[in-house]
């Protein structure tokens, strides 16, 4: 599931993953997020953090607290990049945090490390 | 009426005096005082009505008619000098703690004992006669108000036991001790005493206006109808009329003088109005409240003495109108009323008259008499401060019986007011020493002392002598043969002098001799060290007040001796509670020299508890002074001022420096704010740059690594790259705009069409209108409209308005509507933008057009632009003259409107 509200970003994920053979939803807020993620009930997120609507720490504890959803990953992927802003991303439960601009490879075989380790 | 009721009344009236004394000291001692405003300070200044105002003016106005005015036109006229004057007054005797009109006097010229003791003893003269005729009036009442009542035999002026006058006169000592004498203070304050005052002025205002209003209104008809049967009537009929005669106009032109000045310099007026004056900021309200007490107290006087004389049988006392009428009529209680009022203008007159002349009499006559004896001398005689207030006591019972010998043997014969300009004459003869000493740098104690001994002379044989004579005590030929049998020195006629009254006669040749020898002997003899000293803190106080402990001539003392000095005369208790109040650098140390402050604490304590001559005899052995000749003492005051002026100018540029440190401050926080701003700026820009490069970085990986996409997909990343480049591109260009509208000046002459320019820009954005699917409206009422802005500028404010309008209309269903139009009668054109979006919170409505500004909502964590649009948008708007706002609600949405002339 990648959720942010650039769509240029979210189609450039799109590709690079289902290139890879995943299932891939895709949302723009952080409120629809919210809305679909447990009828979804994905395996990883990636998450942007400033959204419109609730912003991507939000939608990370609001997922933490889900009982459902205790296997989903977390993924934050922001342009935010201070050191203080990945601790506040770890707290609220990420399992990892990138800073944009991203790199393609980088984020895929993140993505398979994480997906891997949770199987 | 009966005796007894009228005794009872009179002594409750007394009681409840007492208890408001008693309740203002209290109030006093813990801060809350009831003295201290400018009303009651007004108040107070009205002890200047005495008997002489309550039944004297209506005597004076059934004789002679509108002549009576004069004593209240007087002060009133000199309403201003008399603000100038007090405040001066108020403020040298402040700095030296003057507690009396003879201190001041004898401070000024060099703390002269000899200037102190005839200043005194004119006074003593002077006053005695008054306060006689205040007794004369108490009693006068209260036998016309009993007389109905005939059982009283027991009374009987002429043996001492049966005179109820002497009975006052102990009543009055009583009261006056009570209040003027139960502490040593050292600023001569007595709170409950002002407040009585203040309450006996409201009761005899009330009293005499009552009177006024019952002779006006319930015996005549109003006003109207006194003065018109007044004018006809040949008893009254001269009243009404202002006689013309040269002898008449010198009579008024000299009471004039004589009221103006007394109102000043009477001791009573100048313990009221400067010793216990709280603040000297007071004086300007009291410089028209207390002339608007005068007038009103004075306002009945000549219609109660038309209705006197018109409606009371003949022979009826003209001084005793006021009581009469009532009395005549049946209206008893308001009779006991009047009554009690002139009790009251009484009774304020001599307790404060005799506690300022007790003060006097004991500090400026007596004790620097006692401190030169050997008596004094011997160790022992401590507690000066006790032994004064004995004295005190018994200076105020001597003076009463004084003056109730002087209402025995003279007064009662005399009108209250003939005696009452006689004692203002007096009270004149101060006048050339005191506004002399206050204004005029030369004056000098020789000349004071001249001028003071010659006006007193020249009064005493032109008043009060033939006063005596006329009453039978010496014999009367003096009257018409002169002094020594030589006709032209005639009392009344001095130097020949005719056609003048006898107070014209006193005043003109008193004046004369005493401004004279004033003026000559001051030009003529030198000052000594003192005088000068003395005279710059009279004639500059303003150099003193603003700097209290300046000293021109270094002084030494130790501090062990002082204290012991304040021991010896004050008593030890008294010196540790002053101690403990002064708290200056004091050491401990017995030989250690006292600074300067501490020395001058001591003089301006001893100075307000025994008088200024009496403080420097006292502090002459323990203070050693630095010798300087008059040359040397001229050239230190030079300094002082000099220093004076320094120290000024000093303040100034101190005062000009804490400003510039303020705007520095302001300047500082500002940049601070600032740079808070950019940092947040750069931030969001560093933010906005990272977004499409992103997406760019993406897609030319993908490009790059994967060899099997399709052409149309390598069309559509390639497609996303140039946008992104764009967006990048977009925002540098505005960053740089910002910067170039910061440095820019003008950028006048050149003009546009608005109409053109919006379709412009709408075409611009028709991608984005479409594929939002908005319903944009662009209503314009003339095509020919121009503004005076570049068109490219333009063009950036519409597409500024236009983007964000999109950015946020309603997702859903965004409407968007443009219109343009012109009025030609407010000479403005009118171009709006509005959108059905949410609405801009209350909280950016302030910041919505400054740098750097971005919206950040609950519903719009991300900031879309730079934050940069609106403030660009603002600063060319104003640049082509117009002005650019907006309205925004909850319902409405919002619409920016812009404003072009």
């Amino acid at each position: 599931m990648i959720v942010d509200d650039e769509p240029n970003i979210v189609l450039a994920l799109k590709y690079l993953l289902e290139e890879e053979g995943f299932d891939v939803h895709c949302y723009y807020d952080g409120d629809t997020a919210i809305e679909n993620v447990a009828k979804v009930v994905p395996d990883l997120i990636i998450l942007d953090v400033m959204m419109p609507g609730k912003d991507g720490f939000s939608v990370a504890k609001y997922i933490r607290n889900q009982s459902s959803l205790e296997n989903t990953a977390i993924i934050f992927l922001t342009a935010k990049g201070t050191s203080q802003d990945k601790i506040e991303g770890y707290d609220s439960g990420a399992e990892s945090y990138i800073v944009k601009p991203f790199d393609n490879d980088e984020i895929v075989a993140k993505v398979h490390d994480i997906l891997g380790f949770n199987m | 009426m009966d005796a007894r009721i009228v005794i009872l009344v009179s002594l409750f009236y007394l009681l409840l005096l007492f208890g408001v004394a008693i309740y203002a000291n209290k109030r006093s001692k813990v801060g809350q005082s009831i003295v201290n405003n400018p009303l009651v300070y007004s108040l107070s200044l009205a002890v200047y009505c005495t008997v002489w105002t309550y039944y004297g003016s209506v005597g004076r106005a059934a004789a002679s008619g509108l002549g009576f005015v004069t004593v209240y036109l007087g002060p009133t006229i000199m309403a201003p000098i008399w603000y100038m004057v007090m405040r001066k007054m108020i403020l040298i005797s402040k700095q030296l703690r003057v507690t009396s009109i003879a201190d001041f006097l004898s401070s000024r010229y060099g703390k002269s004992t000899f200037i102190g003791v005839i200043t005194t003893i004119i006074l003593v003269f002077g006053i005695i006669p008054y306060i006689s005729i205040q007794l004369k009036a108490i009693g006068y009442s209260f036998d016309l108000i009993t007389s109905q009542n005939s059982s009283n035999d027991f009374w009987d002026s002429s043996t001492f036991y049966k005179d109820k006058v002497n009975y006052f006169t102990i009543l009055l000592a009583v009261f006056t001790i009570l209040f003027g004498t139960r502490s040593l203070d050292p600023n001569e304050r007595h709170e409950g005493l002002i407040a009585a005052i203040a309450l006996e002025s409201i009761v005899k205002l009330v009293a005499f206006l009552a009177a006024g209003i019952f002779a006006v209104y319930f015996l005549y008809d109003g006003l109207t109808d006194v003065f018109s049967k007044g004018a006809i009537n040949p008893i009254t009929s001269h009243l009404v009329t202002l006689k013309t005669d040269p002898a008449a106009a010198t009579n008024w032109f000299w009471v004039l003088v004589l009221s103006a000045v007394s109102v000043m310099f009477l001791p009573r007026q100048f313990h009221v109005s400067v010793v216990e004056n709280n603040n000297v900021s007071f004086v300007r309200q009291a410089s028209w409240l207390f002339p608007l007490y005068l007038f009103l107290i004075s306002f009945f006087v000549l219609p109660i003495a038309i209705a006197g004389k018109l409606s009371l049988p003949d022979g009826s006392e003209p001084d005793m109108f006021v009581l009469s009428l009532p009395l005549f009529h049946g209206h008893d209680w308001l009779a006991l009323m009047v009554y009690i009022g002139g009790f009251s203008a009484a009774a304020s007159m001599v307790v404060v008259s005799v506690i300022s002349l007790s003060i006097m009499v004991s500090n400026n006559l007596l004790m620097p008499f006692l401190l030169k004896t050997r008596t004094a001398a011997i160790e022992g005689y401590a507690l000066l401060s006790d032994r004064l207030l004995y004295i005190r006591r018994l200076v105020i019972i001597i003076i009463l019986f004084l003056a109730y010998g002087f209402y025995k043997s003279v007064s009662s014969n005399f009108p209250l007011v003939s005696i009452g300009l006689i004692s203002f004459t007096a009270i004149l003869q101060l006048a050339p020493a005191v506004l002399g000493g206050m204004y005029w740098s030369n004056a000098n104690k020789k000349g004071a002392m001249a001028g003071l001994l010659a006006g007193f002379f020249i009064w005493f044989i032109t008043l009060p002598i033939p006063t005596l004579a006329e009453s039978g005590i010496i014999s009367k030929s003096l009257l018409t043969d002169g002094y020594f049998s030589v006709p032209w020195l005639r009392p009344y006629g001095l130097f020949g002098l005719e056609n003048v009254d006898h107070i014209s006669n006193a005043c003109i040749w008193s004046m004369i001799f005493n401004i004279g020898l004033f003026v000559v002997v001051s030009l003529l003899t030198t000052q000594d060290v003192d005088e000068l000293a003395q005279g710059d803190i009279y004639v500059h106080i303003e150099k003193y007040s603003n700097t209290p402990d300046m000293e021109v001539i270094r002084r030494e003392a130790s501090v062990q001796k002082l204290k012991q000095l304040l021991v010896r005369y004050l008593g030890s208790a008294k010196t540790r509670y002053l101690l403990k109040i002064y708290d200056g650098k004091l050491s401990d140390k017995n030989d250690d020299n006292a600074s300067q402050e501490f020395i001058n604490f001591i003089e301006k304590t001893l100075t307000g508890a025994f008088g200024s001559a009496s403080a420097k005899l006292l502090l002459s052995t323990d203070i050693r002074r630095q010798s300087v000749t008059l040359e040397q003492l001229n050239e230190l005051l030079k300094q002082t001022k000099e220093i004076l002026e320094y120290s000024q100018a000093l303040e100034e540029k101190t005062t000009e420096l804490t400003k510039t440190t303020q705007e520095l401050a302001t300047v500082n926080t500002q940049l601070k704010q600032l740079d808070v701003l950019k940092a947040e700026f750069i931030s969001t820009v560093t933010h906005e740059l990272r977004t499409p490069i992103t997406s760019i970085r993406s897609f030319a990986q993908m490009m790059e690594k994967k060899e099997d996409l399709l052409p149309e997909q390598k069309k559509e990343f390639l497609g996303i790259i140039l946008k992104e480049c764009d967006r990048i591109k977009r925002l540098i260009n505005q960053v740089l705009e910002v910067e170039k509208i910061d440095a820019e000046v003008d950028a006048l002459g050149e003009s546009s069409s608005i109409d053109s320019t919006v379709r412009l820009a709408l075409s611009r954005l028709q991608p984005q209108i479409e594929e939002k699917n908005i319903n944009l409206t662009y209503q314009s009422s003339d095509s020919t409209i121009m503004v005076n802005l570049a068109e490219d500028k333009m063009l950036q404010v519409m597409l500024n308005l236009l983007s964000n309008a999109l950015k946020f209309c309603d997702a859903q269903a965004g409407i968007i509507k443009v219109t343009l139009e012109r009025n030609d009668i407010v000479n403005t054109t009118y171009l709006e933008v509005y959108n059905n979006g949410q609405y801009i919170s209350p909280q950016y409505h302030n910041k919505i057009f400054e740098k750097f500004t971005q919206l950040k909502d609950g519903n719009l964590a991300k900031p879309e632009g730079s934050g940069l649009g609106l403030y660009i948008t603002r600063k060319f708007v104003e640049q082509a003259g117009g002005k650019v706002s907006f309205i925004s609600s909850e319902k409405e949405g919002t619409t920016f409107i812009l404003q072009f002339p």
